[in-house]
């Protein structure tokens, strides 16, 4: 039978709980293609911030509902974040050696 | 059509070819989060490149910049075409609809349906068609971008923007043809024998999969063709 003395597994979403993912992530879809075709947000310092806002909500919605992370196994979650961790965090380390990110420190005096 | 409740462990443990570790977890479902794993650090590698070269190219044509090219005076208009990409990227995010509701369709075969509508949209043959017709529209979107991109004078080997654009998503388009042909076999199986719950796990694993290549277009989305 179904171990479930884990505590991570559980009932899967209900095909209402599908479609209003679905919904959600069409708007935030729809949100972020409107934004890129305003000149002054484009140009504005929270553009890029809110894009990757949004899709990071729209990467989390999808794996916690669709791919049931939510639901499944805490195992299934290791297996997951703990690559993605790694993989966001050499790519932040590759944008920082290559100069494509840049820590501004104050300097004294 | 109400609800989906079968737990994934449930089965694993109702379909009769699965092995089992000591935590009650089927192998194979570990197995495909394992791959999915090592796959987020091939697009990560794959991502990182395209960022890295990203505004390096002394040649356009230029993903959001119009380039005009000082020897021969032609001019390149920016080379994205956003509005096309909008339609694949919901396209996409639709198949993976598609694609849960297929899920549940195998997972709740032998519940009762009242009325015909209930038993057209409890169909799993129905949900896996439209997964795999959505999947192909996006493979179509990808390769009027890639025609039309080349009849404009981008190339694999035009410049840096090239070969880490076509390298990136040629490499996402080819998950997605994998997809494509995984989901083909499914329903091929289900017109032989039909699926029941008995196979929910060979049909998860398949979504799976079909998710993290949705997923990974949603950041490909933002940060190749948005973020300017």
């Amino acid at each position: 039978m179904a171990d479930h003395s884990h505590g991570a597994e559980g009932a899967h979403p209900t095909w209402s709980t599908y479609w209003k993912v679905a919904l959600f992530l069409t708007v935030i879809t729809i949100v972020e293609v409107w934004a890129y075709y305003i000149p002054a947000l484009v140009e504005s310092a929270i553009f890029v911030p809110s894009l990757l806002i949004m899709s990071a909500v729209k990467f989390v919605v999808v794996v916690m509902f669709y791919m049931h992370l939510k639901y499944d196994h805490k195992l299934f979650r290791a297996l997951f974040t703990g690559p993605l961790i790694l993989a966001a965090l050499t790519l932040i380390a590759l944008l920082f050696l290559f100069s494509k990110l840049v820590v501004r420190l104050g300097v004294g005096g | 059509m109400t609800a989906t409740t079968a737990p994934h462990a449930a089965d694993a443990h109702a379909h009769g070819g699965g092995h089992h570790t000591s935590l009650g977890l089927d192998n194979r479902k570990i197995a495909i989060w394992t791959f999915i794993g090592s796959e987020c650090m091939l697009f990560a590698s794959l991502i990182s490149t395209y960022l890295i070269y990203k505004g390096r190219s002394p040649e356009g044509p230029y993903p959001h910049e119009a380039w005009t090219n000082p020897a021969t005076g032609e001019v390149f208009k920016p080379i994205l075409n956003i509005p096309v990409t909008s339609a694949s990227t919901f396209v996409l995010l639709m198949s993976s609809l598609a694609m849960v509701l297929a899920l549940a369709a195998v997972q709740n075969k032998h519940v009762p349906k009242r009325t015909r509508g209930e038993e057209i949209l409890g169909s799993s043959k129905l949900w896996l068609w439209t997964t795999c017709l959505l999947g192909l529209g996006f493979l179509g979107f990808q390769a009027y971008e890639f025609t039309s991109f080349i009849h404009e004078g981008l190339s694999i080997r035009t410049n840096l923007f090239g070969s880490s654009f076509f390298t990136l998503t040629g490499f996402h388009g080819a998950h997605v043809t994998a997809g494509v042909l995984w989901l083909a076999t499914l329903l091929a199986i289900d017109y032989k024998r039909g699926l029941g719950p008995q196979d929910a796990l060979l049909v998860d694993i398949a979504a799976l999969y079909w998710h993290f290549v949705d997923v990974v277009w949603i950041v490909i989305f933002t940060l190749v063709y948005l973020i300017q």
